[in-house]
């Protein structure tokens, strides 16, 4: 009988240390809501967080807790209770979990780090719809509960060329916001250390750039999984000299292991892009699926996501705004096709997997025709799988184990 | 002593099927029963019954494999391939050249194209949803309360089809009961049914030249490929056993092994 094989998998010693540090960030900002020492702002992912980390607040994004909803395998129990409300199961369903879960009272932070019983409460809600309309829709709902102001950017989206026009446009949003920020938070605008901010904000996501480049070598070090968990400091944590250090230290160890030939998939024989979403509550099991059949998901637009190259501490604003408009989920599909292509040819990537997530068009590049305009542009064949970053109800693992087990069959006997 | 045989076995999500080749590639043995809920158990009825069938017992089995959703369940499999691979391989035995396979099964449907070396080049399941599957008609059989082997013979007598414009099996269930209320008559449901399934195939993605169609439903509903034919404006080519074409398959890689 044709048995499972075990999937051994590579530790990656700096994850540990990410794991204090994330442990550190959320007792922080429990402290900060509990005490009231310190006014904490709720920013979307790839929102103005240096403007607000300069301003003195602490920032929480609901995107993370969305995400750690999703792979602790709550938010499928959660999301119902945002359905009742009225929020449709097709909508966001980092939203809908992060609703219901405040509805239910719920959150998987007080199991992960005990002694915190809710996510902090917002002195302050802050979007930028760069990345989609949901995040307007989740803000102003918590503005509402909660009673606080939501103030954001709007931002163009399927933008083609980052133009002057539309970098004018967002910077001058992100100067809007100072006056309402200052009032909220207590303090005046600070300039110099908003440059400070912008410049570590920049390192952070230099490193981590080179943290993901790391895995052009052959055989990969890290796989898409590990840096889906790895990305957790560039996420809440970049304007901060630890996160800029924690990074420094990835990058170390991920260029020893390169150096010593280390695989983080045993035996790599197939080099795979993932475009989409993780499936959050499946994170595990997709990387033993691959690893078990030699193939190491190595890069993905997801995890590109945090890289900032325009921020410049010299030209805080503007850069802020062309650095959040410059990214690929803002832009047109051409762009995006282009992208796609210098990935797969800097990463030598033998296939594409496509993450059709029920609930997230914004994340889902295959719905546009653009799966057969990369497959003729790199000749790359490619799989689209049907599934969600949270709601398990739109996954099917079997059908994602035979089309992952079929293509994997087909690049073998493409290689011959 | 016997002939040495390849065997294939099929574990679908509707039913199991096994196929029995000898060394020359020729079908000497098949069986086919619903899967149940115990898959090892069914797959080796199917597997007594093939062998008999053939005229060998179980010494003559030189190897086998298994492939669809239980292929892990067979325990006397040598090892696994999936349904694609094992489609692609059933049809390309009988058509090598570059082909389009369109299989439509119990559960879910498949578009499979090969190479003229029979290398698979593409390949698209159905997404999670019944609609366009054997599942879908065998639902539609129960609410026109027709048994599911009547339906070829009534879809073929249909003189003025009904159209269906829903997606989704619950909402065609809803139609198709708005349809009888307006006394229209059951043929022209069931071809508009069976043009439902061919329609949600058909726009999984596009086709080739030479296309193949297999798949239970297909081998219980041979009108469907006369319509797929009208509606593609082509002549499909259907091979031998079309249900069989995936434990086939499975039967010929176990003679390469
Ligand atoms: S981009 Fe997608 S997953 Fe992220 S908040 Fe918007 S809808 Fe949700």
């Amino acid at each position: 009988m044709a048995e499972e094989k075990k999937v051994v998998r590579k530790v990656i010693q700096t994850s540990k240390d990410m794991g204090r540090f994330m442990k550190d960030y959320y007792y922080e900002l429990n402290e900060a809501a509990t005490t009231g020492n310190r006014k904490i702002a709720w920013c979307t992912s790839v929102g103005p967080t240096e403007l607000l980390r300069a301003m003195g607040f602490l920032v929480y994004f609901p995107e993370t807790h969305g995400a750690m909803l999703g792979s602790t395998r709550t938010a499928t129990d959660m999301i119902p209770a945002a359905n009742a409300l009225g929020y449709s199961p097709e909508i966001c369903s980092y939203l809908t979990a992060d609703v219901g879960a405040y509805l239910n009272k719920f959150t998987p932070l007080s199991k992960a780090y005990p002694g915190i019983e809710t996510v902090p409460k917002p002195d302050v809600l802050v979007f930028n719809t760069n990345q989609c309309r949901d995040v307007q829709d989740w803000f102003a709902y918590y503005a509402r509960e909660y009673n606080v102001p939501v103030i954001g950017v709007y931002t163009n989206r399927s933008v083609g060329d980052v133009t002057e026009t539309i970098v004018d446009d967002v910077a001058k949003q992100i100067e809007g916001l100072v006056k309402p920020l200052e009032e909220i938070s207590g303090n005046r605008f600070d300039m110099d250390k908003f440059k400070e901010v912008v410049g570590l904000s920049r390192r952070c996501s230099d490193r981590w750039k080179e943290v993901l480049e790391t895995n052009a070598a052959k055989p990969a070090p890290m796989t898409f999984f590990d840096s889906s968990t790895l990305m957790g400091p560039a996420v809440v944590g970049r304007g901060t000299q630890v996160a800029v250090d924690l990074y420094d230290q990835l990058l170390a160890e991920l260029k020893d292991k390169a150096a010593k030939r280390e695989a983080a998939v045993e035996d790599e024989k197939f080099r795979i892009y993932w475009d989409g979403m993780p499936v959050w509550g499946r994170l595990s099991a997709h990387s033993k699926l691959f690893a078990g059949l030699k193939a190491n998901v190595l890069s993905s637009t997801y995890c590109s996501s945090w890289i900032f190259t325009a921020l410049d501490a010299d030209d805080p604003f503007r850069s802020m705004a062309r650095a959040y408009t410059e990214l690929f989920i803002v832009r047109s599909d051409d762009y995006k096709e282009t992208y796609i292509k210098d990935k797969l040819d800097f990463f030598d990537i033998d296939g594409i997997i496509y993450h059709d997530a029920r609930t997230c068009p914004n994340n889902s590049n295959c719905r546009y025709g653009m799966v057969k305009r990369v497959e003729k542009l790199s000749g790359i064949p490619s799989l689209t799988i049907d599934g969600d970053l949270c709601d398990m109800r739109c996954v099917s693992d079997e059908q994602t184990k035979t089309k992952v087990e079929a293509f994997i069959e087909q690049l073998d006997e493409l290689k011959g | 002593m016997s002939q040495s045989v390849y065997v294939g076995i099929d574990l679908g999500a509707s039913r199991t099927k096994v196929a029995v080749l000898d060394a020359a590639k020729n079908v000497i043995g098949r069986a086919v029963h619903n899967s149940g809920t115990d898959y090892g158990q069914t797959a080796e009825l199917c597997l007594k019954e093939a062998l008999s069938m053939a005229g060998v017992g179980m010494d003559a089995i030189a190897a086998g494999i298994a492939t669809g959703y239980g292929r892990s369940n067979v325990t006397f499999a040598n090892a696994t391939k999936t349904e694609i691979a094992c489609h692609g391989k059933g049809c390309f035995h009988y058509f090598p050249h570059a082909i389009s396979i369109i299989d439509i099964g119990g559960q879910d449907n498949k578009i499979i194209k090969l190479s003229d070396a029979g290398l698979r080049t593409e390949f698209k399941m159905n997404r999670k949803c019944a609609a366009g599957t054997g599942a879908f008609l065998e639902e539609m059989s129960l609410r026109l309360n027709i048994p599911l082997e009547a339906m070829n013979d009534n879809a073929k007598k249909s003189t003025d089809m009904v159209k269906l414009g829903s997606y989704c099996t619950v909402f065609s269930g809803t139609e198709v009961l708005e349809n009888i209320r307006h006394g229209k008559k059951v043929a022209d449901i069931v071809k508009g049914l069976f043009f439902s399934v061919i329609k949600r195939v058909l726009e999984m993605d596009s086709l080739t030249e030479n296309v193949v169609m297999t798949g239970g439903v297909v081998a219980h509903n041979p009108y469907l490929v006369d319509m797929a034919e009208e509606i593609i404006g082509r002549k499909i080519e259907v091979p031998p056993y079309p249900q069989f074409s995936g434990a086939i398959g499975a039967a010929l890689f176990a003679i390469n092994q």
